[in-house]
């Protein structure tokens, strides 16, 4: 393989690790501060990419979509917190497992009545469209750049925020010992519905930034959900640093795996029989690596708390 | 050559951050003996006993049991050694009914449990050794109450009957008496002083009158480490436990009868 | 020291399910579209009773039991593509697969506890659904169409609806039968201890960890020779069986019915496609109804269908 291809997949891997990262950073504040399951995380990035699409191609412009879709994604965050999720805070996990399961069943249905089943395109922005040279003879999408550095810049943000904020401190504090949290008398409720709109739109976030590069389609959110939760697994639940280290190591894995592993196998197999092999190889890799972290430190990387 | 100690504890060490709960302690309790670890709040009694029983691992030192290392064996096995523990926040299955929570303890020792067909609760022999322990501690009337619904006090009591359930060389009980009314204690101290016939015991506990009354020998434990170990009479007279306990609400009892 | 009357007295609603499920295609239900339904409904009923052996037995919340099915499933149908259609083989290799399959995702997943344990196992869950998707010999994403049933000693009787019907009864009673005995022995008591307190069984000299990974991989063994019935009802295979919604789906069976108790499992498969069914003739887009009515379920209807016919046994497993 050469260098020129494994640089492109690696910013490949970034950009999709960046994104995971959006999407997982929501997941495991949600889990860290309300003790709160949440299988409908990957619909609310589902949501934020149609509505992005709608909105980018209503107004012709990607960006005031973008401008319109972020506040949308925060409402019906929002919306659902107050509908559903509230009401299992202080269920078990099972039956959060379970309700926000049925908020997959009918949000996914009902992208379907609206949009229908066919994927929406969205097309790249005119600002961000073409390629750069990133190295002699080497051309990389700009627009996919932009992704790998709205990410960075969104991880910075939010290391901010939770390191260097009241309200962070607050959360920090939560995830470590919600109770204690309560007793010092701050408005749990408040903290919650925050912590959890922010996390929806970070992943409306994602879901608007992934529309142009991967096709807009109902169940879109359900790969990148269960992603999202072995990059918390890995990271250590509650942890944003966890989350960004484990995101990063996710996306590159699957992206580089899946090139390289029919490579790989055809070190030891025939051409088509290597491919197979290797396809099924590469989409294991991740919960292979997965299981290998676990089985060394079974509370993720970044233990926040004991599992 | 003399028997070994059954347990021995050989300069044990556990910090937390900077804060060293257990310092350099040493302690050995000959078989048939009741050991009582006194202190002031704070001292460690409880990073000690779990220590002993297997569920926080100590930094440095040993513990010996019967003359066997057993300081790296998981709480598990440790049990199955013969060390057998009481909890100080009541540790029962709630819906097990009291029968089953002991007899839970008796198929531990008798036999594998990986048996897959026969039902349990029609095996005598688990049922009828799990009565006898739930007899040994008074709560043989109240082997088919779901342990869930039980007093504080009879909760305590089938602690102590799982407990002796897993037929112990030793038992290390947690503050056996905690939360129970005075009538409760009465009956509590009478059982123990009934086990004290059969059984090794260390015991922490808060109840300065229930531990003159039973312990052979006292440990006073002080921001982790053992100040002075002796009899009841040998520690009531000790300055250094007086000084530590000053200020206490719960003075060292003048004249307790043991 | 059960007297035989108490006994059915216990046990009447599932006796009551079993009775009428042997009666309903003798009292009318014998058109295809009703055998079908019903076969779809035993077969999830026996992944759901081995799951409920998980949850309510054994404290462990799997969302990736569909992959156990998956495992039976792509046994027959790897097997179908080598022309070996011999249930006599097909269901030993199938629950030998499933089960292997268990063990090794159990032995890392049941190390951890709670929300991780549920993320560990529908991670597994989904690897097997990818490496499903990805096996192109066998359909990939498209699925396989079997050639025709699995014989049973070289005799096509399960081709016969009817036949077909008493096998799924028959393997559901004793899917039942195995995880309520394993549920009262030895074994189930110290799992069902480790359920409520895992320090209580700790402190008695128990490791809970052995016991729970055999429950795992019993509850996987029933799982794949669900997956047998499931390919061998549906005549066709896709990755889409396997999928984590199908997990999700079992879940909610177990829950819908009650998790306090193993038949409620089967009540809840039961009333799951009853449900699905009315639903989709109703509307394409059944599922918005669905949903909801999910929330709505666990929300208010805390003991199950079970706790509703019974409701002061509801608390206790068994």
């Amino acid at each position: 393989m050469s260098l020129q291809l494994l640089l492109v997949q690696f910013l490949n891997g970034l950009q999709f690790g960046v994104l995971l990262f959006l999407v997982a950073a929501g997941l495991t504040l949600v889990f860290g501060v309300m003790d709160f399951i949440n299988l409908a995380h990957g619909v609310q990035y589902m949501l934020g990419a149609y509505l992005g699409a709608t909105f980018a191609a209503a107004t012709g412009s990607f960006w005031l979509g973008l401008l319109l879709a972020l506040p949308a994604a925060l409402a019906l965050g929002l919306v659902l917190e107050f509908l559903v999720f509230r009401h299992f805070y202080e269920r078990d996990h099972l039956s959060q497992v379970l309700a926000t399961f049925g908020v997959i069943l009918f949000l996914n249905q009902a992208v379907k009545a609206i949009w229908g089943t066919a994927p929406l395109q969205v097309p790249i922005p005119a600002l961000l469209s073409g390629g750069i040279e990133v190295m002699p003879g080497l051309q990389y999408p700009v627009f996919r750049l932009a992704i790998i550095a709205a990410g960075l810049a969104t991880a910075l943000l939010l290391w901010v925020l939770v390191e260097r904020t009241r309200v962070g401190m607050l959360v920090r504090a939560g995830a470590t010992n919600a109770p204690m949290v309560a007793a010092l008398g701050v408005d749990i409720r408040r903290l919650f519905m925050v912590v959890f709109g922010f996390g929806a739109m970070l992943a409306g976030f994602a879901g608007v930034m992934a529309g142009p590069i991967f096709s807009v389609e109902p169940g879109m959110g359900d790969t990148v959900l269960i992603l999202a939760f072995v990059v918390i697994v890995i990271g250590g639940i509650g942890s944003i640093r966890g989350a960004f280290v484990a995101a990063l190591l996710v996306g590159l894995i699957d992206t580089v795996g899946k090139s390289l592993m029919p490579d790989l196998m055809r070190l030891f197999l025939d051409p088509s029989a290597a491919r197979q092999a290797g396809a099924a190889l590469a989409s294991m890799l991740i919960y292979i690596a997965m299981a290998a972290i676990l089985a060394i430190r079974p509370a993720g990387l970044f233990p926040v708390r004991a599992a | 050559m003399a028997e070994p100690p059954l347990l021995e504890l050989r300069r044990l060490r556990k910090q937390f951050g900077g804060l060293v709960v257990t310092n350099d302690v040493s302690l050995s309790v000959p078989a048939g003996e009741i050991h009582a670890i006194i202190g002031p709040n704070g001292a460690g009694k409880t990073s000690l006993i779990h220590q002993v029983s297997g569920t926080l691992a100590p930094d440095a030192g040993q513990i010996l049991f019967a003359g066997r290392d057993i300081t790296r064996l998981p709480l598990h096995r440790r049990v199955r050694a013969g060390l057998a523990r009481s909890f100080q926040i009541t540790c029962i299955v709630p819906g097990f009914t009291a029968l089953e929570n002991v007899a839970l303890a008796v198929q531990a020792r008798e036999g594998s449990s990986f048996r897959f067909f026969r039902p349990v609760a029609l095996e005598a022999p688990l049922n009828d050794a799990a009565r006898a322990a739930l007899e040994e501690v008074g709560m043989g009337a109240r082997a088919a109450v779901p342990a869930g619904s039980l007093s504080h006090g009879e909760k305590r009591q089938l602690e102590l009957a799982i407990a002796l359930a897993t037929r112990p060389r030793l038992l290390l009980l947690d503050e056996p008496l905690a939360g129970a009314g005075p009538e409760e204690t009465e009956r509590l101290i009478a059982i123990l002083r009934r086990l004290r016939r059969d059984y090794t015991i260390v015991l922490v506990e808060h109840d300065m009158r229930a531990v003159f009354a039973l312990a052979d020998r006292i440990s006073v434990l002080v921001y982790g480490r053992v100040i002075a170990t002796g009899s009841p009479d040998a520690i009531r007279g000790n300055a250094e436990v007086r000084a530590a306990y000053l200020g206490e609400d719960e003075a060292l009892p003048e004249g307790v009868a043991a | 020291m059960t007297a035989p009357g108490a006994l059915l007295r216990r046990e009447a609603v599932p006796l009551l399910v079993f009775l009428l499920l042997a009666a309903a295609p003798l009292l009318g239900f014998s058109h295809s579209h009703e055998l079908t339904l019903m076969a779809r409904a035993m077969i999830l009923g026996i992944a759901a009773v081995s799951l409920s052996l998980l949850v309510g037995g054994a404290g462990l919340v799997s969302l990736g039991h569909a992959a156990s099915m998956g495992f039976g499933c792509y046994a027959v149908v790897i097997l179908d593509a080598a022309n070996i259609v011999e249930a006599a083989i097909v269901v030993p290799v199938a629950i030998a697969a499933a089960a292997l399959f268990s063990l090794v995702t159990g032995a890392v997943a049941i190390r951890t506890s709670g929300v991780h344990f549920i993320m560990i196992t529908l991670a597994f869950g989904q690897m097997a659904y990818f490496t499903a998707a990805s096996l192109a010999p066998y359909g990939g994403d498209d699925g396989y169409t079997l050639y025709a049933r699995n014989t049973v000693f070289g005799r096509d009787w399960l081709q016969d609806r009817m036949a077909f019907h008493y096998v799924c009864l028959g393997l559901l009673v004793l899917a039942w039968l195995l995880c309520r005995v394993l549920l009262a022995s030895r074994f189930g008591r110290v799992l069902r201890a480790a359920r409520e307190n895992p320090q209580r069984v700790l402190a008695v000299g128990f490791n809970p960890y052995p016991f729970r990974l055999v429950a795992y991989v019993i509850a996987g063994a029933v799982g794949g020779l669900a997956g047998v019935l499931l390919a061998n009802a549906t005549e066709f295979v896709a990755p889409a069986y396997i999928s984590w919604q199908r997990s999700g789906e079992l879940l909610f069976m177990v829950i819908l019915g009650g998790v306090g108790s193993l038949h409620g499992a089967i009540l809840g498969a039961l009333a799951y496609v009853l449900l699905e069914e009315q639903l989709a003739a109703l509307t394409e887009h059944w599922r918005m109804i669905f949903g909801p009515l999910l929330i709505l379920c666990v929300l208010f209807l805390r003991g199950g269908l079970a706790g509703l016919l019974a409701p002061r046994e509801a608390a206790r497993h068994g």
